[in-house]
């Protein structure tokens, strides 16, 4: 298929791409690295009158490390975060997590920015900003705000990011002492995951400061309070994951082609105890 | 047959050799001319609306305001196409009593599938003529519809079509020995299983599409077509769009995979060629992927319900099936959509000595796109239900599914000799492949690795299909049923002034190698280098009539053609040589592009020179010599309705059973095609089978709602096998040669397509045998796989 007609504006500034949402109030849709917007557009599920593309704003690009965090700018690419010299010492989650995502041609195209503003529920990237506790930059009409990743996901592709806003960055948090795991379940390399989890900890034995971050199971990427606290405190053995198992009943599955909904929730447990016992080994 | 018997121990043969393709470097290149890469001047582009629902009556279609939008040139209703096009109905008379009502290429009535045309759009560009679908009103009564095959031949089921007073299409029973008798013995053990095959389709890199140009000077209509059987649609579109048939060209060039999708006939293509004809300029359709997904033929769809005796030592002693086929809403034309379960029929254990055998088969029409021929029609079913319940078999008596077979399978000294259903089997070598098979993939060891794993609470499975596979097929495929489709197969050598050879053949190049074989042979077996081999195919402008490539008829048809037009072009040359060389023919050969002396090898004259001669200066010959510089031959198989092919295949497969994921460890074919022309090409044949076999065991499938729409349209919801997955895949080859033919080729491109399915069955559910389960729905999906293991 092909798209039906649309505007093509190529802002070269922040403040432009900004104007040029409040403008056209929800007919204009940024593009980033178009790896679903466009198929989406094809496919003419999606049909925005005008699409922004954020190609030219360099104040979406660049990765900068302070002492306490890694800011990474919304249009970088996972190539460009992958290939990144800190990537594997400070950011070791994500560098685990980045050859899951889909294939190199997507990473050779897709943004952080772009994924999280989706909020596909059953990508990676989202679930990896709520396990390392990252903050999301926004930009609209109405300045900058900082919006916890916690706070972020709020449904089916639906986020805390308003129409006239842009994802500017994310902002996470450097850990140098924590331990990280992170397991999905796919049929194919590079599926969207059939469940899949990614885990901060701030230490192993016992386990604490536990981030748990679901994927593919529900709506969005969540955590699920109850699972940590079950688990924190706990040596992460079979016995405390099969006690914890229960919290994730909070979860409300959602079934597909592939799997259903009861499916998904043994495969959630399958992957926090694949999780887990990866970290611990 | 004839031709020399030294034809293959010539120093300059290519036949068996891994000699490179000569269109490899253009494909790799970017060079290759697809139908999409064609842009004609003034042409139009086609789209369809299709019918949202799996059943509707069509009330009214308001098409004024698509008509009126920018870029339209035309706009056609199934009823405004009708007026042009005749109608095709999807029988043979030798699949008695088979039915199908008149289809149109765009409905007209009813829409009897989602997906199914409602209304062509022609505009300047293809996203015009998307606009415009978005504007057209159409007024559809849903009709409650059949989707389930299950539940098609029920009495409250809603009858698609309303004369025919039921849903069925077709059925045919075999009942041969006593089977009852047989399985009332004592000792006799009886395993049943209830068989499910989903429905999946070829996903072709290529997608179908056509781009169709008509020239009302000399009303010639020209189709360009990615397909596989070039003067079958020249045929189709002269009845039906009604053009005399030597004015439509069909020109089939790259084709970027084929799979059987595209040998039948689509209402998008026909619909695309009848308007060209009317608007008298070029019109390109080209399907996108969710229209490949709608309306490519699907493929399978069968539930069978099964069952197998076998003694206490092994012996079978008779199957008993029921095949249920769910093939749509029509029978597809012209091929028909009964074949399929017809092989069933014909081949449920047909490599073994069955004396009871006793087969019941239904084809039922639904309300979904419709079902036919794909790679290895029909085989994955009956493989996998023969060999699936012998080795269930085997389980439940104890024995080694290896031992089992060796007791069971044809003796290789045992042909010429007939299956249970009938078939005349001859040439083949199953106890030599199974042994071969057994020795390669070292059996023992993988037993006892089996046992090791299992106590570390890993489990791995070793599951086995002993195959034939239906090649070469005589004018009894088709053409005694009444289809206008060509069993024979032509080749043309011709030796030009610079000494180079030109061949042209009917048959097709979908990206296997058939031109790099058609090089070889008419290299070898004439004795020029290959570089010296130009091969034209797909064009009924310029190739012999024939078939065209499918059914694994390519290289065992075509390929003998070629061989048999090389050899007479030899003789020919030859002939011309002697009487310039003022030598005896029988003291010269050709060799390397020269004629040589037979025994020295000395070369007497090269080939340009002779050439030279007999086209510039014809005066240097005596007067009486009369000079042919070309030759055609064709061939077609004869005394036999088809050349059966064997096989022997082994999966191994890991199964976690905490995810149902199943990993594929190994996988190893032996194939006996006969004669192997180019064993590269031949090896990654098979894979590729094997692959498209492991696709429709373990990932793809069709997946319809109860109301008949089709859920998945995506390669992100159709999941096909990727190389990652992909085990090793360990090739080897019996050469059994055919009787029926100099070359001896019988055909290979289905094999692992065939087989692998029920090899990998075998596997899982010998992985799973510890746990006391097993699976017996293709495809094998991890949730299907947790389910029989009680997980979920």
């Amino acid at each position: 298929m092909k798209a039906p007609d649309f505007d093509y504006l190529r802002p070269g500034t922040l403040a432009e791409a900004i104007a040029i949402l409040s403008e056209h109030e929800g007919e204009a849709q940024p593009l980033a690295g178009g790896q679903s917007l466009m198929p989406m557009m094809n496919f003419r599920v999606a049909a925005p009158a005008v699409l922004v593309d954020l190609s030219a704003l360099s104040e979406l690009r660049g990765i900068t490390r302070t002492d306490t965090s890694v800011r990474i700018g919304a249009m970088t690419r996972y190539r460009e975060l992958a290939d990144w010299a800190n990537i594997c010492t400070d950011l070791p989650l994500i560098a685990v997590a980045l050859p899951h995502i889909a294939h190199d041609a997507i990473r050779n195209r897709g943004t952080i920015g772009g994924s999280l503003a989706l909020a596909d529920a059953a990508a990676e990237m989202p679930a990896l900003m709520l396990a390392l506790g990252a903050t999301i930059e926004l930009m609209g009409p109405n300045g900058t705000r900082h919006v916890p990743a916690d706070d972020f996901f709020q449904g089916f592709y639906d986020t805390a990011c308003e129409a006239d806003e842009l994802i500017v960055a994310v902002d996470i948090p450097l850990a140098p002492e924590a331990k990280f795991g992170f397991h999905e379940l796919v049929q194919r390399h590079g599926d969207y995951a059939m469940a899949g989890v990614a885990i901060k900890a701030t230490s192993l034995a016992p386990l604490s400061g536990l981030r748990i971050a679901f994927f593919g199971v529900s709506d969005r990427a969540l955590r699920v309070p109850a699972l940590e606290a079950a688990l924190d405190g706990t040596s992460g053995d079979e016995a405390a994951i099969a006690a914890a198992l229960p919290a994730l009943e909070a979860i409300e599955f959602e079934g597909d082609l592939k799997v259903s909904a009861k499916t998904r929730a043994h495969y959630a447990g399958v992957a926090l105890k694949r999780a887990l016992a990866e970290m611990l080994a | 047959m004839t031709g020399p018997a030294t034809i293959f121990d010539k120093p300059n043969t290519y036949i068996g050799q891994p000699t490179p393709r000569a269109d490899a470097a253009r494909l790799l290149q970017g060079r290759g001319r697809f139908v999409d890469d064609l842009q004609l001047p003034r042409m139009v582009h086609a789209a369809f609306f299709r019918s949202p629902h799996a059943h509707a009556r069509i009330l009214s279609i308001d098409t004024t305001a698509a008509r009126a939008a920018p870029g339209v040139v035309a706009v056609y209703t199934g009823a405004e196409l009708a007026e042009h096009v005749t109608p095709y109905v999807g029988v043979l008379t030798h699949l008695a009593g088979l039915r199908s009502a008149p289809q149109h290429p765009i409905a007209i009535d009813v829409a009897r599938w989602q997906g199914e045309p409602l209304v062509m759009v022609i505009a300047q560009t293809r996203a015009q003529a998307e606009d415009a679908c978005e504007l057209i009103e159409a007024d559809l009564e849903e009709l409650p519809p059949a989707v389930d095959a299950e539940t098609a031949l029920t009495a409250d089921a809603p009858v698609i079509h309303a004369d025919f007073g039921s849903n069925l299409a077709w059925e045919r029973k075999v009942d041969v020995g006593h089977i009852d008798n047989a399985f009332a013995a004592p000792d006799v053990t009886i395993v049943e299983r209830e068989f499910r095959f989903g429905r999946h389709t070829g996903v072709t890199l290529e997608s179908r599409g056509t781009v169709c140009d008509f020239d009302p000077s000399e009303q010639t209509l020209t189709m360009h077509y990615s397909g596989q059987a070039p003067h079958m649609m020249q045929v189709i579109l002269s009845r039906h769009i009604g053009v005399a048939e030597e004015n439509v060209r069909v020109i089939s060039n790259d084709v970027g995979g084929s799979f059987g999708i595209k040998i039948h006939t689509y209402g998008d293509e026909i619909a695309a060629a009848a308007a060209a004809k009317l608007l008298k300029r070029p019109v390109k359709f080209i399907a996108d992927r969710m229209e490949s997904f709608m309306t490519d033929i699907h493929a399978r769809d069968h539930v069978v319900k099964a069952r197998m005796g076998i003694s206490a030592e092994g012996s079978i002693v008779g199957i008993d099936f029921h095949d249920l086929t769910g093939v749509g809403p029509y029978s597809m034309y012209p091929r028909t959509s009964a074949i399929e379960c017809n092989q069933v029929l014909n081949l449920t254990g047909a490599p073994y000595a069955l004396e009871n055998y006793r087969a019941h088969g239904q084809v039922v029409f639904q309300n979904k796109n419709m079902m036919c021929q794909y790679r290895a029609v029909g085989h994955p079913i009956a493989m996998a239900v023969a060999d699936g319940l012998l080795e269930d078999a085997a389980r439940a008596i104890g024995k080694d599914p290896v031992e089992v077979r060796r007791r069971n399978l044809m003796r290789d000294d045992s042909y010429p000799r007939a299956s249970a259903s009938g078939m005349k089997l001859d040439d083949l070598s199953h106890q030599k492949a199974l042994e071969k098979l057994v020795e390669i993939m070292d059996y023992d060891a993988l037993r006892a690795d089996q046992i090791k794993m299992r106590e570390k609470g890993i489990y791995r499975g070793i599951g086995f299909v002993s195959m034939v596979e239906v090649t070469n097929p005589s004018p009894m495929f088709y053409g005694v049923g009444g289809a206008h489709i060509a069993s024979m197969d032509g080749a043309t050598v011709r030796l030009d002034a610079a000494g180079a050879l030109h061949v042209s053949s009917s048959i097709t190049e979908q990206g296997q190698g058939t031109n790099a074989i058609l090089g070889q042979i008419a290299a070898g077996v004439f004795g020029v280098p290959i570089e010296r081999v130009k091969v034209t195919t797909g064009d009924t402008a310029t190739v012999p009539y024939g078939g065209g490539t499918w059914a694994s008829r390519g290289a065992g048809i075509g390929g003998e053609a070629m061989l048999q037009a090389a050899h007479a072009l030899k003789t020919q040359v030859l002939d011309v040589a002697g009487v310039m060389l003022q030598s005896p023919v029988a003291a010269l050969d050709i060799r390397n592009g020269a004629v040589v002396d037979a025994e020295t090898g000395a070369e007497r004259i090269t080939l340009d020179a002779l050439a030279r001669t007999v086209y510039y200066r014809g005066n240097e010959l005596p007067s009486d010599l009369k000079p042919e510089l070309i030759a055609t031959r064709h061939y077609r198989v004869t005394d036999f309705p088809f050349v059966f092919t064997n096989g022997a295949m082994a999966a191994h497969v890991e199964v976690d059973t905490e995810t149902g994921f199943v990993k594929v460890l190994h996988f190893w074919a032996v194939e006996d095609c006969g004669r192997v022309i180019n064993p590269m090409l031949v090896d990654e044949q098979v894979r590729g089978g094997v692959v498209q076999g492991i696709g429709g065991a373990l990932y793809e499938e069709c997946l319809y709602s109860p109301e008949g729409q089709l859920l998945n349209t995506t390669m992100a919801d159709y999941i096909v096998p990727m190389a990652s997955e992909m085990p090793e895949i360990t090739v080897a080859h019996i050469e059994t040669p055919t009787k029926t033919s100099v070359l001896g080729a019988k055909g290979a491109g289905e094999a692992g397509t065939g087989g692998a399915p029920a090899a990998l069955l075998n596997a899982v559910n010998d992985a799973l045998s510890p746990m006391d389960t097993s699976i017996w729905q293709m495809p094998m999906t991890p949730e299907r796989i947790l389910k029989a293991l009680g997980k979920v």
